[in-house]
């Protein structure tokens, strides 16, 4: 038997992963981000051996497959800290001093925006808006939203990351 | 049973909404109460705002703390009992009770996700006579009514649905468009989270309306909150059969999808957020041809904002001369207005177009959070014009607007006290620009950063006149040469701030006289 037709999957573990999620889309080339959102939500990244497995899936090509991971801000294409941080910096939180915040954070972690922390548990990420303007500044800390953040919620919420 | 209401809303949420309920929760069999999670009123400052139904009307405690619950049990709150942190009835708070609400009439009153309340509450009151009309005749009313699109670009509701209605196809649909990344705003994220249904209704009788059976709602990713909210709505409101197949034993059928997005603000804009619902990067389209007769697919698209979307299902209810009533001039009805940023009551204020800046923003808003003098405003978003506290008098009206080189927009109001330096908010603008550019024109991609650079040295003083003309011209440019209002409007911003605060460009050259 040649060794070419096999039912062993000598795929990587992730190319394999990416498969199935595709499937779970009825390989709709249309529900791309969808299943790049549930790679992300299952690994904490998009890891590149599921790039050519999504292409032969949806019959898309490599490229155009790269060039949709790459547009969005959303997808990592390295793994992330246990926790992700969202800042806002956009007008509102501007207006309530989010500048200042992400200045205060990055000292404190000795990180900049879109970096992890030395211990692997924090990476911090610019938004642009949450949503939640009223009760600006705002931060989300993992799916979680966070209004009227200062020195003190902010020093909570990092503390709960590290635990 | 006495129901207690705690916000599920992200916002209540994201100050201890979650904590409270949690902490009611425990006392809930002894005292006798069932604790529902409603949508929030949008006092979003007074946020959680916990409500107590009684014989006198919903009895409101707010702002609650988890810390707050023992003292509120011992004070019998739930029998509407004396506490410092009682407001009284909360539908008689001025907030409130100075608004129009057509379009949040019932958000923050139900549980979202529950069916019969939204129907005890006047829902699908318009989705019942829609399935009594034609497609054209639900058009007429939808025109009638003036309504236009909330979005932004105010184009007139009725006139894209006939478009599409007119439209011969084998396949349209409708896609609501809730990718809604300009900062100072969240209506959109207060319907899907606080009356969903609502927006599933507008859908329905807009998919009626044109024709189409099937429809998405693009909502940005991030709002995880509102897409569960719309996951578990959808669910509702098909096993009610509001959704579906046979629609209430009629031959209309309408399915729902939701899609994420991927944090592109490029995705409101609507041909990106197309090619994004395609699978794709969220580049724009040129336009012609416009999404009403090549839209999704390519097929003929009915494509809204959540809160045009929103404002129909009252329209077809109580008729489009009843929403015509409201308004001013060509802005008919009423805009959900969004108090932002540094406001001492931030929060969602409905009111028909004609209300000033003034009652906005020091009426309802009472001034900044800070306690100092209001000193700029953005309206309408990144991409809107800043507006210096002495022109607060203006009238909220898309024309009036226009004419002052401004936008209403999506109707969010983002408030600055005077520790703001206007030269870096320009600068920022240009900066978001650069960032948020799909790169398919040049004006925007390249423009955008050339714009950060020459703000930089006008910073700086470098040859400040010079490069103020250069600004200007590559404004023009910029404005004139776009394919998409993000490149096209990111000069509203820098030019406001410059004419209206030329003093803030300014500092080297004053610095250097002192």
């Amino acid at each position: 038997m040649s060794g070419k037709h096999t039912l062993i999957d000598k795929s990587p573990r992730e190319a394999t992963a990416a498969r199935e999620i595709a499937l779970r889309y009825g390989n709709r080339p249309d529900a791309l981000l969808e299943i790049l959102h549930d790679i992300q939500h299952d690994m904490g990244y998009i890891p590149e051996a599921a790039l050519p497995a999504l292409a032969k899936a949806l019959n898309r090509s490599r490229a155009e497959i790269h060039g949709v991971v790459t547009f969005y801000e959303d997808f990592h294409h390295d793994p992330v800290g246990r926790h992700v941080i969202h800042i806002c910096r956009a007008e509102a939180c501007q207006a309530m001093k989010a500048n200042e915040l992400i200045a205060m954070v990055e000292r404190f972690l000795k990180v900049k925006l879109g970096q992890t922390t030395a211990d692997g548990a924090i990476t911090i990420e610019e938004v642009f808006c949450l949503g939640n303007c009223a009760l600006a500044p705002a931060v989300m800390v993992n799916d979680k939203l966070v209004g009227r953040v200062d020195a003190a919620k902010m020093e909570t919420i990092i503390a709960e990351c590290r635990k | 049973m006495i129901k207690i209401y705690v916000p599920r809303d992200s916002a209540a949420r994201s100050v201890g909404a979650d904590e409270v309920a949690a902490a009611l929760s425990t006392r809930a069999a002894d005292l006798g109460i069932e604790i529902v999670r409603n949508g929030s009123r949008g006092l979003l400052w007074l946020e959680p705002v916990v409500e107590v139904e009684t014989a006198q009307g919903r009895i409101a405690y707010a702002p609650v703390s988890e810390s707050d619950v023992a003292s509120l049990i011992a004070a019998d709150f739930h029998k509407g009992g004396a506490h410092p942190l009682r407001l009284g009835n909360i539908e008689e708070h001025p907030y409130l009770k100075n608004q129009e609400r057509l379009t949040f009439a019932r958000c923050g009153i139900t549980d979202p996700v529950s069916v019969a309340d939204y129907v005890k509450h006047g829902g699908f009151e318009g989705l019942k006579t829609a399935l009594g009309l034609s497609g054209a005749a639900i058009v007429a009313e939808v025109t009638e009514s003036g309504l236009r699109g909330r979005g932004g670009a105010g184009f007139p509701t009725g006139i894209k649905w006939k478009t599409v209605h007119d439209a011969a196809a084998d396949q349209k649909y409708v896609c609501c468009n809730a990718d809604e990344g300009d900062s100072g705003t969240f209506a959109d994220r207060m319907v899907m989270e606080g009356d969903p249904l609502m927006l599933i209704e507008g859908m329905t009788i807009a998919a009626i309306a044109v024709g189409a059976n099937k429809g998405y709602v693009y909502i940005r990713s991030e709002y995880p909150d509102a897409i569960a909210t719309m996951r578990q709505a959808i669910v509702a409101a098909t096993e009610a059969n509001w959704l579906g197949n046979n629609i209430q034993g009629t031959d209309k059928s309408f399915d729902l999808e939701i899609r994420r997005g991927a944090a592109a603000y490029i995705c409101g804009e609507e041909t990106a957020m197309l090619e994004s619902l395609e699978g794709k990067r969220g580049t724009v389209r040129p336009k012609p041809p416009i999404p009403a007769l090549e839209g999704l697919f390519g097929k003929p698209t009915v494509i809204n904002n959540v809160l045009s979307f929103a404002a129909v299902p009252f329209i077809l209810a109580k008729g489009g001369a009843a929403y015509k009533n409201y308004g001013m001039g060509r802005s008919r009805g009423t805009l959900p207005f969004q108090l932002a940023g540094n406001i001492r009551q931030g929060g969602l204020v409905e009111k028909a177009f004609g209300v000033t800046l003034r009652q906005l923003v020091m009426d309802f808003g009472g001034g900044t959070f800070t306690g100092r003098p209001v000193r700029a405003i953005q309206v309408g978003g990144p991409l809107g014009s800043y507006l210096p506290a002495d022109q607060m008098d203006i009238e909220m009206d898309y024309e009036t607007f226009a004419a002052a080189q401004a936008m209403v927009g999506h109707g969010g109001l983002v408030v600055f006290d005077d520790s703001v330096d206007m030269a870096r908010q320009a600068r920022f603008a240009m900066e978001f620009c650069a960032i948020e550019s799909c790169g398919k024109c040049t004006p925007c991609r390249i423009g955008s950063t050339r714009g950060v650079e020459v703000i930089d040295k006008i910073i700086a003083g470098e040859q400040r006149e010079a490069n103020l003309e250069l600004l200007s011209d590559l404004c023009q440019t910029m404005t004139d040469g776009s394919l998409c209002a993000m490149g096209g409007l990111t000069p509203m911003p820098v030019l406001s701030a410059i004419k209206h605060f030329p003093e803030d460009f300014d500092k080297p050259q004053r610095l250097a006289a002192e």
